[in-house]
């Protein structure tokens, strides 16, 4: 007998017919194409460069920049290198951008709490705002705060002054600062004492919950702990605090805390902008609670306090919290726009200033996208580890 | 109105008082808007009784339930549960809730919490029961209808029929005098309802006060010692299951029953 | 049967009940009542007044605005600016008929049962651009030129947007596609590109294309700075519509993927003929989100130095001979930009909630 091996597939196609060889032809032409189309701008743009006298590479950035920055959270002057303005630019943004959130997120959520008042009148004015806010540009916006009102108030000699201790011009809004000298050493201990307490209350009370059912005050405790503790400090330490207040000097005022009107006007408008999306998201994800759910908590005999803060909350963050964290990463990108009104940030300084004086564009770009690149991939990993954690289990 | 009758050889036990008139409602009309759902509605039911509510959809029979743990509220006429009169007063309406067990239609069990947790969330909040006890009267009540084994799982890794047996459990973790089922199998495949049944009668044994509204006629006949018959927001009948079923006396329940049987 | 007559007690009905429930319902209630009624009242009066009762609307030059209301005086003297920019007075008529075909192509989407309305919308992404191409630059078919540096003001903000939805939107597709196949390379560059194109905000977009472009081209070959700008919009709302018609690709039941292949369709008749038809009719209110986004997101262009609506206004209302009419100025934009948003927001919510039912029953 003659032994047939028998190929249980069938004959194999032509390989111009074959899927798999077809995709793989497709898919090597596509990233041939790519490569060339890469390699053709890379190609341009060494020979434009080098036909208009520009350098390239990374050296710059030691090179002396050479021009002032209105406000610095890093020390900086004019003799600093380029590599120095990227830092006080990046700081501004995260400085704009944390401030942002901080505001849009409290305004948010009372702005979407309030949508959901049953005071008609609160409900009408939220709404109100909401479809006023979000349907006009930011930058207008920003405009509107920067030129039409804080360029409108008065000048420094004229300011607005609040018992000598707050002024508000147009240059800026002006706070007493505070001097912190030896004795206050005692205060930041005291601080530092009262997390720890309040970390250890909490945990305590609940261990004792779960032992003996007994609830304890743990909200109310740990707010008196952290305001009482370092309060007490400060009065045994003496009083070891002294304010600066902001003088007028010349034609400005020098000493305390100052706000430039640019950042001023920048925190105003992203906060107010990005409130109005942050409290239709609130909305929604309290509305995705159903009413089923907050029933059967009530006919379990929970009052409405702890309803809220056992079934509602819990379940509508899970809805909040990833739309939210995109709008945080549209609020640090949107900081950009702080160039039209020249706040230094990231894009006015480094991708501004600096790309034209060196003129580097390429360098200068390709740095300032990994920064929004770096930050917008920490977020969603980020994203992705919350969604992980709090998915709810289904099967 | 309001005898009782103990047919139930099992309810011997546990009912040492047997209180009369642990629920009252007196002249209670609802509206919703200028829509008169529930007219003059007048019922006592003792402790350890078992009511069935049936009627067509829309009678408001779910409503009036609902109106017993003040889920919705009445305009006019008192219900009086357990000596605590339901009014605007958050108090009385929160004490009334802890005694009273519900179980509705969807289940409503919380999602972001396992079957445990969902057990345990009102003893330890509202009885400040500790933990290790509210757990362990958890396990028992789950043991009692029959999925002690889910317990560390969620609601949506059960199947309908395991989702509201553990929602019964959940109510009797409050150690309630009154259980009110809103349709408690009407959201079920057909083959979950029985052991659902299964659990309400054996609850039924022991002598809880219950007021079921459902279809489940066969339910109502072997547990029920009354039978209240609602349509248009009114009590049309009310009889014992045996006269109910048998013998009834207005044309609108006739006609309900032709229809259901 | 006994149809009830009893009406609900008073206090349960009624304007009272409605003030007692939905105003004065608890004390801090009545108390949050009370504030924001007297803030409200205090202030939309004078807020009136400075709008409407003391304004100014008619007069010959900025020495007419002496009241004490805003001065749309302003507006109205330089409407013109504010609508074409520098585009020749002789030639507006071209932009008129470009702004009276839009109205006839996009506004009857509006109105349900509008006979034809289909076609005017087909008509509005395909002819329309090309009469647009025709009549707006001019230069051919004896109209005369009117180069881009001329354009500006509304026109310039409605061409920016218009264009660089109609534009993004088959590259979004086949960016979509791209993400979804199981060709990996292809997938690989297709995230990569949507996922750069959206970590990066609008503004260092336009600075690329408005400063880099330029030497990624051959020596000699150069656009205009308009056109430049479009590439970066383009390319930068393309990644956001990709993102959008990804979502209602996903939508699509299996069972019309398999029906499909069952049906011996080839990959892209699959896809033009079964899926895309139905996953595009399912993102058109995310589609109209996404244009809104980018219409307000048009203003970011007078920072690389065009002149878009609120760029005509940032320029002149620097202008001395008028006293301080920032305000108005800033309020006429946003009143331009909320209408057309508002409405056109209100359409897409609608769309939604028919679409929603559409697909429970």
């Amino acid at each position: 007998m003659k032994k047939q091996t028998i190929d249980s597939r069938p004959a194999g196609p032509k390989p111009w017919y074959d899927p798999r060889v077809r995709a793989l032809v497709f898919q090597v032409i596509s990233l041939a194409v790519v490569c060339w189309a890469g390699w053709t701008l890379i190609g341009n743009t060494l020979s434009n460069m080098e036909s208009r006298g520009i350098s390239t590479g990374f050296g710059f950035l030691d090179e002396s920049a050479g021009f002032g920055i209105i406000m610095h959270l890093v020390p900086y002057d004019a003799t600093m290198s380029y590599g120095r303005t990227f830092w006080v630019g990046l700081t501004n943004t995260l400085l704009v951008s944390a401030m942002g959130i901080v505001a849009a997120t409290i305004l948010g959520f009372l702005i979407g709490v309030a949508r959901l008042s049953s005071n008609w009148l609160v409900a009408r004015i939220a709404l109100a705002y909401i479809e006023l806010i979000r349907n006009i540009p930011l930058l207008l916006q920003i405009f509107f705060w920067y030129f039409a009102v804080l360029s409108n108030l008065p000048s420094p000699r004229q300011s607005m002054e609040v018992g000598g201790a707050l002024f508000l011009n147009n240059r800026g809004l002006y706070l007493p600062g505070p001097i912190t000298p030896e004795g206050f050493g005692l205060v930041w201990g005291a601080i530092l004492l009262a997390i720890v307490a309040v970390v250890g209350v909490r945990k305590w009370a609940k261990k004792r919950q779960m032992a003996t059912g007994k609830i304890f005050p743990t909200v109310k405790v740990s707010v008196a702990l952290l305001i009482l503790l370092p309060l007490l400090a400060f009065v045994i330490a003496g009083l070891p605090l002294e304010w600066e207040l902001p003088a007028l000097k010349g034609f400005n005022f020098g000493g305390g805390i100052s706000l430039i009107p640019e950042l001023a006007a920048l925190w105003l408008a992203l906060s107010l902008y990005t409130a109005s999306f942050i409290a239709e998201i609130v909305r929604s994800g309290i509305l995705s609670v159903s009413q089923g759910q907050t029933e059967a908590s009530k006919a379990l005999g929970l009052p409405n306090g702890l309803t809220l803060r056992l079934v509602v909350i819990p379940q509508a963050m899970r809805v909040i919290i990833p739309p939210l964290t995109s709008q945080y990463l549209n609020l640090v990108k949107n900081s950009s726009l702080a160039t039209a009104i020249g706040y230094p940030d990231l894009v006015a300084v480094f991708m501004g200033t600096t790309l034209n004086q060196t003129g580097q564009a390429v360098e200068v770009v390709a740095i300032t996208m990994a920064v929004y690149l770096t930050i917008s991939l920490l977020i969603s990993l980020f994203m992705n580890v919350y969604n992980r954690a709090v998915a709810i289990k289904e099967r | 109105m309001g005898t009782t009758m103990t047919q139930h050889p099992e309810s011997k036990d546990s009912q040492a008082e047997k209180k009369p008139g642990i629920i009252r409602v007196e002249g209670m009309h609802k509206w919703y808007g200028d829509f008169h759902v529930l007219k003059d509605l007048n019922l006592a039911v003792d402790q350890g009784e078992r009511i069935v509510i049936c009627g067509p959809s829309g009678s408001g029979k779910s409503t009036f339930i609902r109106c017993i743990n003040r889920l919705e509220e009445h305009q006019q006429g008192r219900i009086i549960v357990d000596d605590v009169e339901l009014t605007d007063d958050v108090r009385h309406i929160d004490s009334v809730r802890r005694e009273v067990g519900m179980v509705f239609q969807h289940f409503n069990l919380f999602p972001h919490l396992t079957v445990l947790e969902n057990c345990c969330l009102s003893p330890i909040w509202v009885r400040k029961v500790p933990r290790r006890e509210a757990e362990a009267a958890a396990m028992e009540y789950l043991e009692r209808v029959k999925i002690p084994d889910q317990a560390t799982k969620y609601p949506g890794q059960l199947s309908g029929g395991q989702q509201q047996r553990v929602a019964i459990a959940r109510a009797l973790c409050m150690k309630p005098k009154i259980m009110l089922f809103d349709e408690p199998t009407s959201a079920l495949d057909p083959e979950m309802i029985k052991e659902v049944l299964d659990v309400m009668v054996e609850l039924a044994g022991s002598g809880m006060t219950m007021i079921c509204v459902t279809h489940e006629m066969g339910f109502a006949k072997t547990v029920a010692d009354r039978v209240i018959f609602m349509d248009g927001g009114e009590i049309v009948e009310e009889a014992p299951p045996s006269e109910f079923f048998s013998n009834p006396r207005e044309a609108r329940t006739q006609k309900f029953l032709q229809q259901i049987l | 049967m006994s149809e009830s007559t009893i009406k609900p007690p008073k206090k349960y009905t009624g304007p009272v009940k409605w003030m007692r429930t939905h105003l004065f319902s608890t004390w801090y209630n009545t108390l949050l009542t009370l504030v924001v009624g007297y803030v409200l009242i205090t202030n939309v009066g004078p807020l009136l007044n400075w709008l409407l009762f003391d304004a100014t609307f008619q007069g010959a030059g900025p020495e007419d605005c002496v009241g004490e209301g805003a001065c749309w005086l302003f507006i109205n003297q330089r409407l013109n600016f504010f609508i074409y920019g520098f585009y020749p007075d002789e030639l507006q008529w071209r932009v008129d008929v470009m702004f009276a075909l839009l109205a006839v192509a996009f506004v009857p989407q509006f109105i349900e049962r509008f006979p034809g309305r289909k076609w005017l919308g087909i008509f509005g992404m395909t002819g329309l651009p090309l009469i647009g191409y025709i009549l707006i630059p001019g230069g051919i078919l004896g109209l005369e030129a009117v180069e881009s540096s001329k354009w500006g003001g509304l026109m310039l903000t409605l061409i920016l947007a218009y264009i660089g939805i109609l534009a993004s939107l088959p590259i979004g597709v086949l960016l979509a596609l791209g993400r979804r196949s199981d060709m990996p390379i292809i997938q690989g560059l297709c995230v990569v590109f949507i996922e750069v194109w959206r970590a990066v905000p609008l503004i260092t977009v336009l600075f690329m294309a408005s400063v880099m472009l330029p030497l990624f081209l051959p020596e000699g070959m150069s656009f205009e700075k308009l056109v430049r700008a479009l590439i970066g919009i383009t390319l930068w709302q393309s990644a956001y519509m990709a993102e959008v018609i990804r979502g209602g690709l996903q939508a699509i039941p299996r069972g019309q993927y398999e029906a499909a292949g069952a049906l011996g369709l080839g990959y892209w008749r699959k896809m033009g003929l079964v899926i895309l038809p139905q996953a595009l009719k399912l993102v058109i209110p995310g589609i109209v989100n996404t244009f809104i986004a980018l219409f307000k997101d048009t203003t970011l262009v007078l920072i690389i130095g065009l002149f878009d609506i609120l760029g005509t206004v940032q320029s002149t209302i620097a202008d001395p001979a008028w006293q301080n009419v920032a305000i108005e100025g800033y309020v006429f934009v946003a009143f331009c930009f909320w209408v057309f948003c508002f409405g056109i927001s209100r359409y897409s919510q609608n769309l939604e909630r028919k679409l929603d039912t559409s697909h429970k029953t």
